[in-house]
């Protein structure tokens, strides 16, 4: 569990790191470290440069304006959890935030870290989709915005070019009638989502008007559930109406042509079993029918 | 071989600059450098929080950060925490509490009680094992860790 | 009279150096010109080595030095060992240091490397190339010992590492006659100790003096000086052994391994001090592992539900090599004790040692009780089922009387005292049986699976009479040794042979001490761990530290105490038979005010300038003791679990204890001991397991996979108990280290069988994941109401829910 060698860099801008990064094939960025010194200590990764990201002012914090929360990609898990302002504009995304790792792990880990990782059994990645989030990627042409849908493409894989870096996360508010949850089953030994479940519904009194569903852990990246969704809006939202609609999930999980993730925890098959219940376990939250 | 890098870290209150391999972990930095020996190595995965110290006023994880990365931080390891050999409120609640065995825990244990209470100073044995979710103990059970929680938390209260 | 210190619970004195970060593990000692080694390992569970080139790692930076195979042959003596099962055929099959030609299992060593840091080690490992030849390769006991043609362990044909039957009563006869027989196959899944500190070693060898000595992360060091002298060839005398602080142990620092061997080897090669220390993956590839049985186990009863025989066949695997203790936990401490606390007239244990291509098994708190404990559980819960009478119900129907002085069982062997219906009814009071019932009958109805398992245990511990250790093939004795200084300014040195890591007997003994003599409990210090400062012991295991190692410390007071009054009565110028003695102090019958203290007769007897005729100068005595049977503790358990049909998820809602180790020392200690155990096996019941693919890898192989309970996963553990004195033990106590372990994987797992008793489930495999029992549950049919608002997840985070 020792690293191999590398030569490290302190990147004083954002401009300065995407530079390293153009000059630098082998070169990786260091924010939190907790996706990627693991796997250097695993000698997984051994990168010939690490660029320490982490001191860059502008690459941290939370602002809200309008109907846009933007976050820093250097935020950390926790100042989200424990931001008055998030939780006033968007409850689950504090409450995801609130649940990755532990402790100690969401006051180093950093939203933009998290994401660029593509970790399969990310929550952001799963959460950030089915609220609709874009990040805005610097490069050294300038920035782009991507959908987090379209950012993650499979399993440790993004649409990031080789020098371009997170510097934003973008996240929509919720409305008052939007009601938005995020159920997991972890696994017991590292928390990670065996199977994630995120939805945020539109309601009109206990009317769905709109849905947006994706299920993330058991799937090489987040998938979303266009079926669900459509049996979701216009329905009033019971026992038996959320039971109907996330039995279509198969179909969207079949849809999106990825590979389930099975492994000694728990099989693909089972996985893919347990999604709708949690898909259902987070509506029924949402909608308040269920208790804790 | 890689250019090893110039750092200060404040440690407990007292300043250490010192040039070291890029790849040195924070924990072994404390351990082998400073010969704070009181932080542990249990996992190496960044799993189970014996390596917990403080690191600018919150938990992190000193197997999962290189030293260079804390440079110009400020850290409070267990060695950190009693002043002039009086014990913490938590460190007295462990001991009266018998919420250590072994001892390799209790470091990383002590510290994320610490920061669970100042984050909520009337937290619930829910919220305490909540809290410490991300520090494993494999002799208490856990129980006299929260007994010790509460108890440390109590003691904040006045009672 | 004050409250006596004996049984009070009060805080630990070895806490201050551990809640301030100043206790020193052995990974926390560093020695002047101190070099680091780091072991290079084999990735193939089974292989020949074809090939091995170190000439790029010794040319690396820093690196002092490489060893392999060839290097230590004829210098370094296999690794013994120390139990050698009697009349079992037990094949010792040769256990290298640093394997030669063949490596057994992911994990075995390869070549060492010796370097200035451990970065620049490290680094060289990478650098040495070995060729492998692979071979096939068997993990599973059973289905090792059936693969004869997969040959593995050369010098044992088939794999079989021992075939051990004990047998009491006629159980043939007893099946034959049955009204009921059941059967079970169960797979005591393989599991990794996990103590938080992974091993960890210092050997520092003096040329000049022929002297080596070895800072070692041991449950027991006066045995790894003794196997280390076999191993090294250096006398015995010649060698140290320190265990520092030690950061838990659950049985896998029992072993003498290989590690500090090539670790002392190292030292001895290069003249300069030598650090080990594992990472958590190598502890789990090469720090030995517990349980893993294949079982096929039966029982037989009246049509009432009286039990009348069991018996079983037992695969047990050893993984590659015979560890230091091995062969005795399937055996001595598994198959002796089928009876629990129950009246079986009829009982037969047919157990086979298997070899296997994994890390080798050994001790894993409980260390084969926990087994017989769930195996017997397990059927008296099929025997109820049978019957169609309540699981409390039949086990109330099978329990031994009460009994306070020697009760024989039918495999041979002879409980010292126990009350054990005492325990179960207390249980069943503290835990609400009956109005569970009630309630689990109307929340069935609405689609909430709760279930209630109770597990009634007898162990054997307190190990043992050194003349059985012999008979049974225990490679030492088993007595413990105590040595009791008192200076002339009235404070107390306790030098044990027992090693204390995390149990607390630096309090405990002190209380000994003090309520034996009537010192303050501040005045003792105890001193273990040290083989050049402490006498002869056997170590810390088996629940044995403080009933025999504590009874040792309790005689040797009596002599102190002895002696002290005769000193006291010369200095009183009275008789010596009216003195009286009372808290510390020594005076005439019916005039206490003229009392001489103990401090005042240690004084007198450490200057000696007044000593009655015949006595020795000094206040100091030894007890070398050893116990004339083992104790058995016994208790009973019950566990709550709720059920998630949806997706299978368990949730452990409430555990209650009862637990009778005789009399408690701390009461504050025994509690902590039970919680801890109770987890641990809680543990087995639901999250751990070691998992291997086909080709021997481990597939669970760092703490992201291999689950271990947490805080947030357990519930507050409501701890109880009786007390029944052993009536042949100096304090009656009769050891409580392993009783939560013992119990609660079977309580839990009957828990769990409980609640899923609606769907028909008949048996599952441990741990019970999500997975496992939601299968059942689609393979039950059972199809649910559609309304469950139980969603008991883990989610690991309450919050998240």
């Amino acid at each position: 569990m020792f690293a191999a060698e590398f030569e490290y860099r302190k990147a004083g801008s954002i401009a300065e790191a995407v530079q390293l990064l153009a000059d630098n094939p082998d070169a990786k960025l260091l924010a939190g470290g907790h996706s990627l010194i693991p796997l250097m200590r695993f000698r997984l990764a051994r990168p010939e440069l690490l660029i320490d990201i982490g001191g860059i002012a502008n690459l941290r914090g939370i602002t809200v304006s309008g109907d846009t929360i933007n976050i820093g990609a250097l935020t950390t898990h926790a100042e989200i959890a424990a931001s008055a302002e998030v939780q006033q504009a968007n409850g689950l995304l504090a409450e995801a935030a609130g649940g990755i790792g532990d402790p100690a792990v969401r006051n180093r880990g950093t939203i933009g870290g998290n994401l660029a990782h593509a970790d399969p059994a990310s929550d952001w990645a799963t959460v950030l989709t089915a609220l609709g989030a874009t990040v805005s990627a610097q490069g050294p042409s300038g920035s782009r915005t991507i959908a987090v849908a379209d950012l993650i493409e499979d399993a440790f894989a993004t649409a990031l070019a080789e020098n371009e870096l997170i510097a934003t996360v973008s996240v929509p508010t919720l409305a008052a009638n939007q009601r938005a949850e995020y159920a997991k089953m972890a696994h017991p030994a590292s928390f990670y989502a065996v199977v994630g479940g995120a939805v945020v519904v539109t309601m009109d009194g206990d009317r769905c008007t709109a849905a947006s569903v994706a299920v993330g852990g058991l799937t090489p990246r987040p998938v979303k559930a266009p079926s669900v969704e459509q049996a979701l809006a216009g329905t009033t939202l019971t026992m038996d109406s959320i039971a109907d609609a996330t039995a279509r999930l198969s179909d969207d999980l079949s849809a999106a042509g990825v590979d389930i993730i099975g492994d000694v925890y728990a099989s693909a098959d089972f996985r893919a079993s347990v999604a709708p219940v949690e898909v259902k376990h987070a509506l029924l939250h949402a909608i308040g029918l269920a208790h804790h | 071989m890689p250019n090893k890098v110039p750092i200060t870290i404040n440690v407990n209150g007292r300043s250490h600059s010192a040039e070291v391999e890029p790849r040195t972990l924070l924990v072994h930095f404390l351990r082998e450098t400073l010969n704070l020996t009181g932080t542990k190595i249990g996992c190496d995965t960044s799993q189970c929080g014996a390596c917990v110290v403080k690191l600018n006023g919150v938990t992190v994880k000193s197997c999962t950060a290189f030293a260079v990365q804390a440079d110009g931080a400020e850290v409070v390891t267990i060695e950190g925490l009693a002043q002039n050999g009086n014990l913490t409120a938590v460190q007295e609640a462990f001991w009266n509490n018998h919420g250590l065995q072994c001892g390799y825990c209790t470091a990383g244990m002590i510290i994320s009680v610490t920061e669970i209470i100042e984050r909520n100073p009337n937290p619930s044995p829910e919220e305490v094992r909540a809290g410490l979710e991300g520090n494993m103990c494999r002799c208490t059970g856990y129980n006299n860790i929260v007994k010790a929680a509460l108890a440390a938390a109590a003691a904040g209260q006045g009672g | 009279m004050t409250t006596r210190i004996f049984g009070s619970g009060i805080r630990r004195r070895e806490d201050p150096r551990l809640i301030t970060g100043q206790a020193a593990y052995t990974d926390d000692i560093k020695l002047t010109g101190m070099v680091h080694a780091a072991i290079l390992r084999s990735p193939h569970a089974h292989a020949r080595i074809t090939g091995i080139n170190t000439d790029a790692a010794k040319a690396a930076p820093g690196v002092l030095a490489v060893y392999t195979g060839a290097d230590i042959e004829g210098v370094l003596n296999p690794i013994p060992c120390a139990w050698a099962i009697p009349d079992s055929d037990l094949k010792a099959v040769a256990y290298p240091a640093i394997a030669s030609d063949t490596v057994r299992y992911v994990g075995d060593a390869v070549a060492v490397v010796v370097a200035e840091n451990r970065y620049q080690a490290e680094d060289a490992l990478e650098l040495i190339e070995v060729d492998y030849s692979p071979l096939p390769t068997v993990i599973n006991p059973e289905k090792s010992l059936d693969a004869v043609s997969k040959k593995k362990q050369e010098d044992a044909p088939n794999n079989q590492a021992f075939h051990w039957v004990a047998a009491g009563g006629d159980t043939d006869a007893a099946f034959a006659d049955a009204a009921i027989t059941v059967s079970e196959t169960i797979n005591q899944q393989k599991l990794i100790p996990n103590p938080m500190e992974t091993r960890s070693a210092i050997a520092s060898w003096s040329p000049a003096m022929g002297e080596l000595t070895i800072w070692n992360t041991t449950q027991n060091p006066h045995i790894a000086r003794f196997v280390t002298c076999l191993v090294t060839g250096v006398a015995e005398h010649k060698i140290r052994v320190i265990a520092p602080e030690v950061g838990g142990g659950f049985g896998a620092k029992i072993a003498v391994y290989p590690w500090e061997m090539i670790t002392a080897f190292c030292s001895m090669q290069l003249g300069v001090p030598v650090k080990w220390t594992e990472t958590r993956t190598e502890n789990y590839m090469a720090t030995t592992h517990g349980r893993d049985h294949v079982e096929y186990v039966e029982m037989a009863a009246n049509a009432d539900g009286k039990v009348t025989a069991v018996r079983s066949v037992v695969y047990a695997g050893m993984g590659a090599y015979l560890s230091t203790a091995a062969p005795g936990i399937p055996t001595i401490l598994h198959g002796l004790m089928y009876s629990g606390p129950y009246d079986i007239a009829n009982i037969k244990a047919d157990v086979y040692g298997v070899f296997t291509n994994s890390t080798p098994v050994e001790a894993y708190r409980g260390a084969g009780r926990p087994e017989a404990t769930f195996l017997l559980e397990r059927l008296m819960d099929k025997v109820g089922d049978a019957v169609g009478i309540d699981s409390v119900e039949v086990r109330r129907r099978n329990l031994i009387e009460p009994f306070d002085n020697n009760r024989d069982v039918a495999i041979g062997i002879t409980y010292d005292s126990g009350n054990y219906s005492n325990a179960l009814d207390q249980l069943l009071g503290h835990v609400g049986y009956d109005q569970f019932r009630n309630d689990q009958a109307h929340e069935r109805d609405h689609g909430t699976f709760r279930g209630i398992g109770v597990a009634c245990y007898c162990e054997i511990c307190g190990l043992g009479p050194s003349q059985v250790a012999g008979a049974v093939g225990f490679g030492g004795g088993l007595w413990e040794s105590a040595t009791v200084r008192i200076y002339a300014t009235g404070k107390v040195n306790v030098f044990i042979g027992t090693s204390p890591h995390g149990q607390g007997e630096e309090t405990t003994f002190a209380q000994i001490v003090a309520d034996e003599i009537g010192v303050d409990v501040d005045d003792v210090e105890v001193v273990h761990g040290d083989t050049d400062t402490t006498p002869m012991g056997w170590g810390t295991y088996g629940s044995r530290t403080t009933v025999v190692g504590g009874a040792a410390v309790a005689l040797t007071m009596r002599k102190l105490r002895d002696k002290a009054k005769v000193i006291a009565a010369h200095l009183l110028e009275a008789d010596e038979a009216d003195i009286e003695y009372a808290d510390g102090q020594f005076f005439v019958r019916g005039a206490p005010d003229r009392a001489q203290s103990i401090q005042d007769v240690a004084l007198q007897a450490n200057v000696a300038w007044n000593l009655p005729e015949g006595i020795e100068p000094g206040m100091e005595a030894s007890t070398y003791y050893d116990p004339p049977n083992f104790s058995y503790p016994f208790g009973a358990h019950a566990a709550i679990v709720s059920i998630d049909p949806d997706n299978g998820h368990i949730t452990l809602d409430r555990y209650v204890a009862v637990d009778d180790c005789g009399p408690q020392i701390n009461p504050m200690v025994v509690e902590g001991q039970v919680h801890g155990g109770v987890v641990q096996g809680a543990g087995q019941a639901l999250w751990e397991g070691a998992v291997y693919d086909d080709n021997g890898q481990l597939l669970t192989g760092s703490m992201m996979d291999y689950a271990i309970p947490r805080a947030h996963m357990v519930p507050d553990i409501e701890v109880h108990s009786t007390v029944t004195p052993s009536p042949h033990n100096p304090l009656g106590v009769k050891g409580i280290g392993e009783t939560g372990t013992i119990a609660s994987t079977a309580a839990i797992y009957s828990a769990v069988m409980d609640a899923l008793k609606p769907m028909g489930i008949g048996s599952l495999d441990m741990p019970l994941t999500p997975e496992r029992v939601w299968r059942a549950i689609q393979e039950s049919g059972y199809t649910g109401n559609g309304h469950s608002h139980n969603h008991g997840h883990d989610h690991g985070h309450g919050h998240q829910h």
